[in-house]
């Protein structure tokens, strides 16, 4: 039951993605339409895929640090990014791959940094650790993106900014065939371990005497979702809210095993944010927010009731 | 790993022989010359002050820490050689602490118990689920199993994570503190409970617990350890004598004898002596 109110949720957000536009396309030839088919349906299912790798990035992170408040933006990756692509910018790279490509290579410089300081106490990756070292260099590259962005002229600055704050107006078939054929390897990593990391809520003793093999779940976990959330954010930018959001209301009616929550949170994510992306597209049309302005507005209230829920239970 | 029959009739459960370690950078060694077996049916009790060397001790048997010198082995393999998930087949543990992320019911977190028999993408089956209900029928816990884990009393859950290690179908039972701020009857009830899994289904278990009288009352076989190296280990009545005691932990007691086993009663100091 639960399973069909969210697969017809999902195929909703997809139907009305393509259907609704700032160009009014009439409902009989939505099949023959070149906006349609060229603009429309490749953003409706980039935004369903970059959506629900975020939802299931953030539900896995969540059990791997032991914080339900987890982000998958929260350890580092979005300023790594961020820094790649106005730098892109700022140089002014050619061609329409530079900036993805350019974010991210910064998002896997930021994934490399904070692993690396993960296992700064020595073989064992220390989750707590991820998650300061992921804040400090995320904050750090954040600076240095400032400098850059204070010294670069207004039209630029506008464009990195924009960037910054999420936004699927690139889509293209080319970058729908990327993710697709990119995503499934990490989201079949992180689906595998659906059960070591029910384990790992219990704490990394209780899991291991359960048997799991801690050290190898954790770090495969963490490299898994990281390089879900860098891909992510190399074709969409920052989209805050989608992988804590989700994962949350995933957690209210799955349960918190994850082999349920993590499919949940895919479908979840990927309706969340194709409808979030219709959002942005249609209200001020022919101008568009960026994505990550709509999933903040929608997202904080639905957080902030959810941190309800969570202290009164 | 395959273990032959032959090989689970002939080798004990644990055996520890002569271990030494220390931790990377002390001054003095965690454990020293520590040895012990178990077999099937046996119950076994380490005892000893804080900071006696008892947890090293179970992180060397389990596996978590190889020792310097000596050898720690399950089942005649090195326990730091065994890889986890067939480990965890053999040897059930009830961890001191624990604190879980996520709210859960009581059916849930002993399922977890199973893992260790899953497959990678393999779902439970009918057998995994007769598991869970054998090992909270076991801790006379099934009329809790749909209750959530925060709403249960310290006694009961204790019982569940035996159950969760139950679950596991082991050869050896581990439990560290099992009996620690529960109350009379509840701890009562757990040893109950536990010398029970080792008459049937016949548990070798390793008990870890600093209160003496329990362990005498309901342990075969007692090792008493004192800065990391054992001072006694034997037979209840050979081991916590007057004079051993009082020595280990520094304080003046009398003995008395309940059941045939010896009991530890903790004297007041007189005033003069007092710090």
């Amino acid at each position: 039951m639960k399973w069909t109110v969210l697969a017809i949720v999902a195929l909703l957000a997809l139907v009305l993605s393509v259907v609704l536009g700032p160009a009014a396309v009439p409902l009989g030839e939505l099949l023959h339409s070149d906006i349609v088919w060229n603009l429309r349906a490749p953003r409706a299912l980039l935004a369903f895929l970059v959506g629900g790798s975020l939802g299931v990035a953030g539900a896995s992170l969540q059990a791997l640090v032991r914080n339900p408040l987890a982000d998958p933006f929260l350890l580092g990756l979005s300023g790594g990014a961020g820094l790649g692509a106005v730098l892109a910018i700022a140089l002014h790279l050619p061609g329409p791959w530079a900036l993805p490509i350019a974010a991210f290579i910064g998002a896997l410089a930021a994934l490399g940094l904070v692993y690396r300081l993960g296992l700064i106490g020595g073989a064992s990756l220390d989750p707590r650790i991820l998650l300061l070292g992921g804040v400090a260099i995320g904050a750090f590259a954040a600076a240095i993106t400032t400098a850059i962005v204070s010294l670069a002229d207004a039209a630029e600055l506008r464009n990195a900014f924009l960037w910054l704050w999420g936004g699927l107006s690139g889509a293209s078939w080319d970058s729908v065939l990327l993710v697709a054929l990119y995503a499934p390897i990490p989201l079949a990593v992180l689906l595998a371990a659906s059960r070591p990391l029910d384990l790992l809520a219990l704490g990394e003793e209780s899991a291991s005497y359960l048997g799991a093999d801690v050290e190898k779940v954790k770090r495969r976990v963490y490299l898994a979702a990281s390089l879900l959330t860098a891909a992510a954010v190399a074709v969409s930018g920052v989209i805050g809210f989608v992988g804590l959001v989700v994962p949350h209301i995933a957690r209210l009616t799955w349960g918190h095993r994850h082999r349920s929550l993590l499919p949940a949170a895919f479908l979840g994510g990927g309706a969340l944010l194709a409808f979030a992306d219709t959002l942005a597209r249609t209200v001020v049309a022919p101008r568009e927010l960026p994505v990550g302005v709509v999933t903040a507005l929608i997202g904080v209230p639905v957080f902030a009731l959810l941190l309800r829920r969570w202290t009164v239970a | 790993m395959n273990r032959t029959t032959h090989d689970l009739m002939t080798e004990p459960l644990l055996r520890l022989q002569d271990v030494h370690y220390r931790y990377p950078g002390a001054a003095s060694d965690a454990l020293q010359g520590v040895s012990l077996a178990i077999a099937p049916k046996q119950f076994h009790a380490v005892l000893g002050p804080n900071g006696s060397g008892k947890t090293t001790l179970v992180r060397i048997a389990l596996g978590g820490l190889t020792p310097l010198v000596g050898r720690a082995d399950v089942i005649g393999v090195p326990a730091s050689h065994w890889a986890r998930q067939d480990l965890a087949r053999v040897v059930g543990v009830v961890p001191q602490r624990e604190d879980n992320l996520f709210p859960q019911r009581v059916r849930e977190t002993v399922l977890l118990g199973r893992y260790p028999h899953l497959s990678l993408w393999g779902r439970e089956r009918a057998a995994d689920h007769d598991a869970v209900d054998r090992a909270l029928a076991a801790c006379d816990a099934l009329h809790l199993a749909d209750r959530w884990l925060w709403t249960l009393s310290g006694g009961e859950y204790q019982r569940v994570r035996v159950a969760r290690a139950l679950a596991q179908e082991p050869k050896l039972l581990v439990l560290d503190e099992p009996g620690m701020s529960l109350d009379l009857k509840h701890e009562m009830g757990l040893f109950e409970l536990v010398l029970g899994l080792v008459h049937e289904p016949g548990l070798g278990v390793l008990m870890i617990t600093h209160d003496l009288n329990l362990a005498a009352r309901f342990a075969d076989s007692l090792l008493l350890l004192e800065g990391g190296r054992p001072v006694a280990a034997g037979a209840p009545n050979d081991v916590l004598t007057q004079e051993t005691v009082e020595k280990v932990f520094s304080w003046p007691v009398a003995m008395q004898t309940v059941d045939g086993r010896p009991q530890t009663v903790p004297l007041r100091q007189p005033k003069e002596s007092r710090a």
